[in-house]
Parts: structure tokens; sequence; C-alpha cells
């Protein structure tokens, strides 16, 4: 796959049968592993998942539309939606221009760059909502002037898109840098040596080999903006009909405990979560498949 | 810091300036002036003052659950997780594809429904909650439920750190063990564990660092007792419920000054174990 030499590692079944008589256990310890590995994956994501879908439809199908349908669910999914539309496309743009700066380009600093574009991964989701109450919250920097000019942000939706865009922030240019890495930058240079614009050659040859992995960054980069909790708890002020995201509602469902509406509405984001994942393994193949091709079409052998 | 005019090795490419430029102003505006705010408040009190906060008994119980719930949890992923890794790199299965992209449920899964749908199952009427309670554990509400949701969370973390790894090891280097009469045992000890060791170490961390600022999947199980299962950033959304704004971040630099050492410690993890992987 690497390289222009073809490996020699083929490996015939014969020799394959042999190999793997000296790099596997015996039959019992390897299906103790085997029995043990499923028993946790069991407990710890099964259970979880069996839970969520017989509780929202433990009252029936009735309960669970009208649940689902009521006003306050309707305006907390449509406030999650609009989050999500201007999330997503925002961190796409980005992802593309720093995944385009990172991969395609050296510089000084590169290194540090990729770590502060990682750095909101590893901040707690409460910090991420404290960092914009401190801004534009009621005693925050800028929280005067916003209120002397009569502008919400916080405990309002522009509040929760802004925390959301820097909760999902480096997904998208995660998944891009190391695929525009790995195309080098042979084919986008013959392009511009023959005369394409920078755009055109972007739309025309760089976009059609990423494109698996942009698609991958925009369903998970939906997936979490969806829904992130933490985050959107800190700057939304809970207000019912207004500042509601779909995990809120959930919360607010729950401690009051109607559990079966709770997990109605859990139930469309855990649909949301293993869509996700159907898409990711779709993808996965979808990728594998091209790589084959190429590699038939170019008489590579492995 | 991010000079333009330095050597660049391949020029040929439009949009270098563009591209860096929009990638800095957006990392400005979105992550880092929101960031440098924390510290910003925090230092508007005096070091003594910053000191009573974070060193007050209620902090540092809230502090002592979150890190210590944390290393328990990302230690049963390292074991288990390892395990996992092992059983989809190495065996084959029935259903092993749907078991294998299962492995990234709980990072697609919205932290909150994680929450309430661990709850049930633990608390003292629920699935698995009823038959502990028979034996006398107590899950749901004590630092035990706590472990639970952030061993869910931390789940993918080691698997998918671990899994590439293996599935790339040479299968060449296991037979000449075998061929020179090492054991199964042998050979997992003394040539696979110690290739595999920094990618365990990464996804060790990976894991702990995201479960010590969970929030989203803890506040539900945990029963947010002041002290006894308080998590630090429920502390943190506590404070700022009564307009704390400097306790809020005076807890939560210290937090994110843990983290920051964290990532610094998970890269240079990455960097040892990149190194490694060439080697062999």
């Amino acid at each position: 796959m690497v390289g222009g030499l073809p490996s020699f590692k083929i490996r015939p079944i014969a020799q394959q049968s042999r190999s793997s008589h000296l790099r596997t256990e015996s039959g019992v310890i390897k299906w103790i592993l085997i029995g043990v590995a499923l028993l946790y994956l069991g407990i710890f994501l099964i259970l979880p998942l069996a839970c969520i879908f017989t509780t929202a439809f433990s009252k029936g199908i009735v309960a669970y539309t009208q649940a689902i349908t009521e006003p306050d669910a309707l305006a907390a999914i449509r406030l999650t939606l609009l989050t999500a539309l201007i999330a997503v496309p925002l961190n796409v743009i980005f992802g593309i221009a720093a995944s385009w700066a990172i991969a395609k380009f050296d510089f000084i600093g590169k290194n540090f760059l990729l770590t502060l574009i990682d750095l909101p991964l590893s901040v707690s989701p409460v910090i991420s909502g404290l960092i914009f109450v401190l801004l534009f919250g009621a005693q925050g920097t800028f929280g005067p002037w916003l209120i002397e000019h009569g502008i919400k942000i916080i405990f309002a939706p522009p509040a929760i898109i802004l925390a959301t865009i820097f909760v999902t922030f480096p997904l998208v240019a995660r998944e891009l840098i190391p695929i525009m890495k790995a195309q080098g930058n042979d084919e986008e240079e013959a392009a511009i040596t023959l005369g394409a614009s920078g755009f055109k050659t972007f739309m025309l040859v760089t976009l059609p080999n990423i494109k698996w992995g942009l698609l991958y960054g925009v369903i998970l980069c939906n997936a979490r903006a969806m829904g992130e909790f933490g985050a959107v708890s800190v700057v939304s002020g809970h207000i019912r009909g207004l500042t509601n995201t779909l995990p809120l509602h959930i919360e607010i469902l729950y401690n009051e405990y109607h559990f079966s509406a709770a997990f109605a509405a859990a139930s469309l984001l855990a649909l949301l979560a293993i869509v996700t994942l159907i898409a990711k393994s779709i993808i996965e193949s979808g990728m594998h498949r091209e790589i084959e091709a190429t590699q038939i079409t170019s008489g590579e052998k492995r | 810091m991010f000079a333009l005019n330095t050597k660049l090795k391949r020029r040929t490419l439009p949009g270098f300036r563009l591209s860096l430029g929009y990638t800095i102003l957006y990392l400005s505006l979105i992550v880092l002036i929101p960031l440098s705010m924390l510290f910003i408040k925090a230092s508007t009190l005096s070091f003594a003052q910053f000191w009573d906060i974070v060193s007050a008994p209620r902090t540092m119980a809230a502090y002592r659950l979150s890190f210590g719930t944390a290393l328990i949890s990302a230690s049963i992923n390292a074991v288990f997780g390892f395990l996992v890794a092992w059983v989809l790199a190495r065996y084959s299965f029935p259903g092993k594809r749907i078991i294998d992209a299962l492995v990234d449920f709980p990072f697609a899964l919205p932290t909150a429904v994680a929450g309430i749908a661990l709850t049930s199952i633990y608390s003292p009427n629920g699935w698995v909650g009823q038959y502990l309670a028979q034996i006398g554990i107590k899950a749901a509400y004590t630092p035990l439920g706590i472990v639970i949701a952030l061993t869910f969370i931390g789940l993918p973390f080691v698997v998918r750190t671990i899994e590439p790894v293996l599935q790339d090891l040479d299968p060449e280097i296991e037979e000449a063990a075998a061929c020179l009469g090492a054991n199964r045992w042998l050979t997992f000890s003394k040539v696979i564990f110690p290739i595999l060791l920094p990618s365990l170490l990464t996804g060790f961390t990976l894991s702990f660092a995201r479960a010590v600022g969970e929030y989203g999947s803890v506040i539900f199980i945990a029963g947010n007792m002041p002290g006894k299962t308080e998590i630090a950033p429920l502390l943190i959304i506590t404070k700022l419920e009564q307009y704390d704004y400097q306790g809020a971040a005076a807890i939560a630099v210290v937090m994110l000054l843990v983290s920051l050492l964290i990532l610094i410690a998970t890269n240079f993890l990455q960097w040892i174990s990149a190194k490694r992987i060439g080697m062999s």
C-alpha cells in the first residue's frame, strides 16, 4: 500500500495457517478472553442501550409520540437543530482551512497550533460553558455593555450556539488533517502548474480525495453538537420552550420523575448516535473499497 | 510565533496565508480569548484568596472525588479496554463487526442520555441495582455510581488507541519469538506488551482526562451530596449559581491546568509510541 515497490509480505494460505498456529492462544483461553470481553461490553454498552428503548416505550406508543410531540419537546428539538445548523458549517469551514494550512504547508509552531486546536477536547464541558459566562454574563467582561445595548447572549440561544461551537471545535479538523497529509501535494501541484485556479484545484482535486473524511467529520460534529449537555447547561438558563435544547429537556423531565417521557426524548438522541455509528461503518468500508479499487487500476499488488 | 515568511518547502500551492490566517483568527475568537478569561478572572483574586477557595474542605473533597474516581475508571478501562482491543484485533467470532462499531457508542451518545440510562439501571430498583441491593451494595448515588458512569464514558479511548497498533504489529516478531522457544505468555509479556505499553498509557491518560471533567453522565448517578458525592465540575456550577464568578474561575483554573498537563503528557506518549512503531 505504501511506496512504489510491491510489498513482499504476500502470505499464501498455507503459510498463514502456520503463522496463525504460532500466533494464537489455545482454544480455551481464546474463548475465555472473547467471553470476558463480550460480557464487559454487554454490561457497559448493550445494557444502557436496551434500557433507553424499553423505558421509552414502557407506557406504549401513544405516550411515546405524545412525549416527543408536545410543544416544549418540539421547541427543544427546533433549538437543537438550529444550534447544529450554525455550529457544524462554521466548524467545517474552520476544519477545511486548518487542515489545508497544516497538511499542505510547513511552518514554525505547527505542533503547538495542533495542540491548541485539540484544547477544547480536554477542557471540562462545564468550563467550556463557564468561560462564556465570564465573557458575556451580567457580571462578566462585556456584561454591562451588553445590558446597556439590550443584547442578550447568556441565557439565550447565542451563548448555546457559541458553547456548542467551542465543544465541537476540533472534530472536523481532526478528521481532515491526517487524510490530507496522507494524500500529499503532488496532485494539487500538478493542477496548479497546469493553470487551474486555487479554488478550482480545491474543488476538483482536493475535495474528492477528502470527501469520506469530511463526511464523517460532519456527521460526528453534528452528533456531538446536538447532544452537548454540560457546556450548554451552564449558559442556557433552562427556560422552557425558549432556551432548552433536547438534552436539557431530557434533564428536566427526568428530574420531575417523568421517566418514560425523558427516555422517549433520549431515544431520539440514542437513535442519532446509532445512525452516526452506522454511517461510520459504511464510510470506512467505502474508503476501503476505494483504496482497493485504486490499487487494482494502478496494478499494484499487496 | 507562526512566522509567515519562514522557509516554506512547498510554496507552489496557494492559500497558505489565507487558510492559516483564518485558522488563527477563528481559534483566537472561539477558543483562546474565551479561555484566557478564566485566568484573567482568577487573577483578580489575591493569592491568599485563591488559595482559600481551592483549599477549602468542600473544594478539596470535590477534587479528591473527581480525580480519584477518574483514576479508578481509567484503570478499569486500561485492563478491559486492552482485552477488548486484543479480542477485536486477533479473533474472529460471530457479530464481531457490530461489536467493533458499538465500541464508539459512548463517544457518540449524548452524556445526559448515558447518565439517565445508567442511573435507572443501577438505582436500587433498576435492572442491575436490585441484585446489587440484595447483596448490600449501593451503586447509584455513591462514588461507585460515579466510577460506573466514568468507565462507560472512557471505554472507547483505550480500545481505539491500542487496536490499530495491534493490527499493524508485524507478525514475524511473534513468530520469531515462538520459533526461539518462547511460550505464548512469554511472547506476550516480553515482546508484545512492551510495544503496546506507550499506546496503553496514551489511552489511559485520554480516558482519565475525559473522566476528570465529565459532567453530564455523572450528575444523575452521583447523588451530589456536598463533601461526599459532589464532583468538581458540579461545584463550579454551584459557585456560578451563587454569582461567585471568581470562585468558579479559581476552581476551574486548577482543573484546566491539570488537563493541560495531561494533554502534554499524552502528546509526549504519542510521540514515543510513534517512534517505537517506526523502529519495530
